[in-house]
């Protein structure tokens, strides 16, 4: 190597000087993602204010929902957006977790990895595929199926009074219920499969049957992990827009029972948004957009509180 | 004395790999007999074959009798749960329950039984953890969380969960190895004290402790059965040489 080539390579080396180089970028990379979020938030509350201003807290009390006479009342949305998700969840958890139970510890090995994968696969098919299904299959099977069964048994209860649409609340939450499983059951394996054989070996030891085992030694140690997988089950139920449009039947009501249409938040910006010429309307998709958004945020709060305090209690000094 | 535990011809294969070969001997009652032998001679494998820990390994194959007060626990009527009831095992490392309270570690395997009424349960958890000397360390937080208590302590608290099923025959694999060396002293006289009510069998790498703590010990190497006997005569006058230079520190 020549006098002149190692020259060089020293000054490259010091003239640049990688590491305050690499140092910049990754700054600038991790900034760049909050100023894009702050922009986000700042713009969606820019564009909120007219309607903020037009409607007061009406926008989340009042049901009314009239873009013509400008009367711009969310409470349905906001209402169909958590009564979906969170009865989603509802269902979803058990099965989730049930079936993380059994492809972890119960299933032979290779059974369980082929479920697994098989669950994997499910969470990957795109979420216009299920809305399609949906409305296409199962709103047809709900409408002449299920749900004349569910109002001529159970009709005493308000959930399941009226007539038997097929599109309906209770459409999304099955939709719902179907996206969501794959996302809880894969975590959860995963969260399971974490569990020390140690765990396992002491219930075992102290001569407890394989469910005792679970019961004792898993479910507890995988806790605030199965939590969280509720936690993301729940992000993706809240913030789905696609598959729930299709089936949820878009009607802006509040309505005890689940067999009526109903409408979420997501949907109606969906829907609305190409239509919204005057300046007030967008406005008023935008405050959605930014009470979808905190509604998330809230969850998500109270999520973290609740693994927080789980942790906290099981593993005092922390883990 | 009367024998509690007897095996036969007891082999464990590992898939292709023979851990335990043709292991004949006798565990005496209310006794303490220590299984001691250089890393990977078996003697883990022998003391779980004891209660049937294996039949979690799918690939692990035993082979033999083991006889329980005369009735062999690999029997096809015989039930593994019942039979860890009646053998308990303490680990190496200590592994209570985290989420659960130090109360409900020592009752849980308790419970397994059946419904326990609260003054039930308050009577096993106290005499539990009086036996194994933790009831003055713990008795102000008993609610607490078994996770802020030290090594030693939850290790005894371990055996507390384990005696508190009443078991026959505890199997201690390791016991202290984890431990320093003054709450290994203190399992060392908890052993002491324990096998006035039960039979106990400890796995140790530390011969100093099998000397200490043992009636009987039993050497193996290699997966065979070298020589078993009294605690004194083995590390006195052994039979076979190999014992000799096992425990006069010439290999392992």
């Amino acid at each position: 190597m020549s006098q002149a080539a190692i020259t060089s390579r020293w000054k490259i080396k010091t003239g640049l000087n990688g590491d305050f180089i690499f140092k910049g970028i990754t700054v600038l990379f991790a900034f760049s993602i909050l100023v894009i979020l702050f922009l986000m938030i700042y713009e969606m509350v820019e564009q909120s204010l007219p309607s903020m201003a037009k409607s007061g807290w009406r926008f989340i009390t009042d049901q009314n929902w009239d873009a013509v006479q400008e009367e711009f009342g969310a409470l349905p949305y906001i209402y169909g957006s958590v009564v979906s998700s969170i009865l989603a969840l509802a269902l979803a958890t058990p099965l989730s977790v049930g079936s993380a139970i059994f492809i972890t510890e119960i299933a032979p090995k290779r059974l369980g990895a082929v479920m697994a994968s098989l669950v994997e696969l499910l969470a990957a098919i795109p979420s216009v595929i299920y809305g399609l299904w949906g409305v296409l299959v199962m709103a047809p099977w709900l409408q002449s199926t299920v749900q004349p069964f569910l109002i001529d048994h159970f009709g005493f209860l308000p959930f399941f009074q009226g007539a038997p649409y097929g599109v309906s609340m209770l459409a999304a939450i099955f939709i719902l219920m179907i996206m969501v499983v794959p996302i809880i059951t894969s975590i959860s394996r995963e969260v399971l499969l974490a569990v020390p054989r140690s765990q396992k070996e002491a219930a075992i030891a102290l001569g407890a049957t394989r469910w005792e085992m679970i019961r004792m030694a898993v479910l507890p140690y995988g806790r605030s992990g199965i939590l969280g997988a509720v936690i993301l089950g729940m992000g993706r139920a809240i913030g789905e827009t696609m598959a729930v449009t299709m089936v949820i039947g878009n009607t802006p009501q509040i309505s005890l029972s689940l067999l009526s249409p109903a409408y979420t938040m997501p949907s109606v910006i969906a829907n609305e948004f190409a239509e919204a010429t005057s300046k007030i309307h967008s406005s008023a998709l935008m405050e959605i957009g930014l009470i979808l958004l905190v509604v998330t945020l809230i969850i998500n709060a109270m999520a973290r509180l609740l693994i927080w305090s789980v942790t906290r209690r099981q593993s005092g000094g922390g883990r | 004395m009367q024998n509690k535990v007897k095996l036969e011809q007891l082999n464990v294969h590992f898939g292709a790999t023979h851990a335990v070969k043709d292991v004949s001997m006798d565990f005496f009652e209310n006794s303490v007999t220590a299984i001691i032998g250089p890393s990977g001679c078996g003697k883990s494998t022998v003391l779980r074959a004891i209660n049937r820990m294996h039949d979690l390994v799918p690939s692990a194959r035993v082979t033999g009798r083991i006889l329980l007060d005369d009735k062999d626990i690999y029997d096809k009527v015989a039930d593994p749960v019942s039979i860890r009831r009646r053998v308990g095992m303490v680990f190496q490392k200590p592994n209570p329950f985290p989420a659960m309270s130090i109360y409900d570690n020592v009752i849980a395997g308790y419970k397994l039984n059946g419904r326990v009424n609260r003054s039930e349960a308050d009577e096993v958890v106290e005499s539990s953890l009086k036996r194994v000397a933790l009831w003055d360390e713990v008795k102000d937080r008993l609610k607490g969380n078994s996770m802020e208590l030290s090594g030693g302590q939850q290790q005894r608290l371990c055996i507390a969960r384990t005696i508190a099923v009443k078991p026959e025959v505890i199997l201690m694999d390791e016991p202290a190895s984890a431990l320093d060396p003054i709450s290994t002293l203190k399992i060392e006289e908890l052993i002491e004290e324990l096998k006035e009510k039960y039979t106990i069998i400890i796995v140790t790498h530390n011969m100093q402790q099998a000397a200490r703590v043992s009636d009987h010990t039993a050497f193996f190497y290699l997966g065979e059965l070298v020589e078993a006997g009294e605690t004194r005569k083995i590390f006195t006058t052994p039979d076979k040489k190999q014992t000799e230079d096992y425990i006069t520190g010439r290999f392992g």
